[in-house]
């Protein structure tokens, strides 16, 4: 059995964060990975980021990833075990069991931190099982990470920032964009992301979707309709594309199964993407030592997924008594200011109502324990 | 043989470097690929889109979330089922079967 101080699962933006700052108190931390790489999803990220988080403003997803690992390499307190796949949690010994390329082994960390990242949501349509019918990071991890086309023509499916970034990276990578649909009566993302494409061409049909795709063994079209002010489609609206991809941007929702089996305190928040665990101003859920940071605690963007790592960090190097009370009040001031300050804009305005909906949950919670605390 | 245009040479951000090509099969059929890209990446390259049938009607399954979340492209590998394609990387040699729902009980080495 491995044993280490603070053992992380999960080594994108917020995982690693959290280990680089919990590692400069002096903490021994694991930090464990399916994938060979540090940097999650970042890897696959060609665009560049927005000027809220200082330290990556201007800088493409793909660059932050490779400073990051650099990092981790040559921190000694940070061992990173890639293509490692925790495959459980055992919540009486608090010990996690893992597929490593070595064979299964088990670790037992005095604190825990979740930072497993998010999924794909799919929607409903006749055909949605087709191959060819992709999750839009399935395509950027496709293109990006490994050189491959999706396919000659593309129908996107939202128009949120990762629907428009995915369509100008298909467009980068000479693959055809024949349109993208929302829902909507509005574009979802960004005026700027929005301008590139269209600039490029490619429409963009607001408050429309998409009616079905067809094919006997996989994509070889979909049909578009427009929606009524009752999300209906409208007969007689209905386009054809001839396309052999139709990619999925219609959000995500956290992966937090692991958090389900370590017997954290769950709830649904759909302005968090669905279920979320509860947990305090210092990211511990309400099963005790066990953390969670980034998407896996509600979906936003990476520049919060890295803030909430490096909050997750500095709490748990507090909790194993590594940091001065001072210091700790201080540079949690920091990280919660950041934090603020990366959901000022108008579009965080659901987050900011999913998050206190969360914590006024937390908070009953918390009460009902030190009333039963009191009673016994 | 690779369909015409799939792979990415020129790139304005990224780089695909030059990695070695291994032999691999694909229901008996020869086909080629790069060293330590996922089975998926390979596949779908080589214009395999379909490599999974489903549990209860048979329905073709490709791949979805390309990143092991979903197990929507489990195929067969050397005789051992449910192998997620978009994880497994591409070893010389390999011997891949599209899965028919559960798959096959795996053939002991002994």
């Amino acid at each position: 059995m491995i044993r280490t101080e603070l053992a992380i699962v999960g080594a994108g933006p917020a995982g690693v964060c959290a280990a680089l700052e919990a590692a400069s108190y002096g903490v021994k931390v694991t930090l464990i990975d399916r994938e060979q790489w540090i940097g999650g999803q970042l890897v696959k990220q060609t665009h560049k980021f927005f000027g809220w988080y200082e330290k990556s403003a201007g800088t493409r997803g793909v660059v932050i990833a490779k400073d990051l690992a650099v990092k981790v390499k040559a921190n000694p307190d940070i061992r990173f075990m890639g293509s490692t796949e925790v495959l459980g949690y055992y919540q009486a010994d608090g010990v996690l069991l893992l597929e490593t390329p070595q064979g299964i082994q088990t670790l037992k960390p005095e604190r825990l931190l979740v930072a497993t990242g998010a999924s794909e949501k799919m929607i409903l349509f006749p055909g949605n099982d087709l191959p060819g019918v992709y999750g839009a990071g399935a395509v950027q991890t496709l293109m990006n990470v490994h050189g491959v086309r999706p396919g000659k023509s593309v129908l996107m499916i939202g128009s949120g920032n990762i629907g428009l970034i995915v369509s100008y990276q298909m467009a980068q990578a000479g693959v055809k964009v024949a349109a993208v649909v929302e829902a909507l009566p509005h574009i979802g993302g960004y005026a700027v992301h929005a301008s590139k494409i269209r600039r490029l061409g490619i429409p963009i049909y607001t408050r429309h979707t998409i009616k079905e795709a067809y094919g006997t063994d996989c994509v070889e079209g979909a049909v578009i309709w427009q929606l009524d002010d009752d999300w209906q489609g409208i007969p007689g609206t209905e386009k054809q594309l001839d396309v052999d991809v139709i990619c999925l941007a219609t959000g995500l929702t956290p992966l937090c199964e692991f958090l389900w089996q370590a017997g954290a305190e769950m709830t649904d928040i759909p302005e968090l993407g669905g279920f979320v665990p509860l947990y305090d101003e210092h990211m511990e859920t309400t099963a005790k030592g066990i953390y969670v940071a980034g998407d896996a605690a509600g979906i936003e963007e990476a520049s919060t997924a890295m803030a909430e790592g490096r909050l997750a960090g500095l709490a748990i190097a507090y909790s194993l008594g590594k940091v001065p009370d001072h210091e700790f009040s201080r540079k949690r001031q920091d990280c919660l200011k950041e934090l603020a300050e990366l959901r000022a804009g108008p579009t965080s305005q659901a987050i900011l109502k999913g998050l206190a909906a969360m914590r006024e949950q937390m908070g009953k919670q918390a009460r009902a324990q030190t009333r039963k605390k009191v009673r016994s | 043989m690779e369909a015409s245009g799939i792979r990415i040479t020129q790139h304005p951000i990224l780089d695909f470097p030059e990695r070695r090509k291994v032999k691999f099969y694909w229901e008996g059929k020869e086909l080629e690929g790069y060293e330590g890209e996922p089975i998926a990446a390979a596949l779908h390259a080589a214009g395999i889109k379909v490599l999974h049938k489903s549990l209860k009607q048979g329905r073709p399954r490709g791949f979805f979330c390309a990143i092991g979340n979903c197990s929507s492209c489990l195929v067969v590998v050397d005789g051992v089922p449910n192998v997620r394609a978009c994880t497994e990387k591409l070893r010389a040699g390999m011997r891949i079967e599209m899965q028919e729902g559960v798959g096959p009980v795996p053939v002991s080495k002994e």
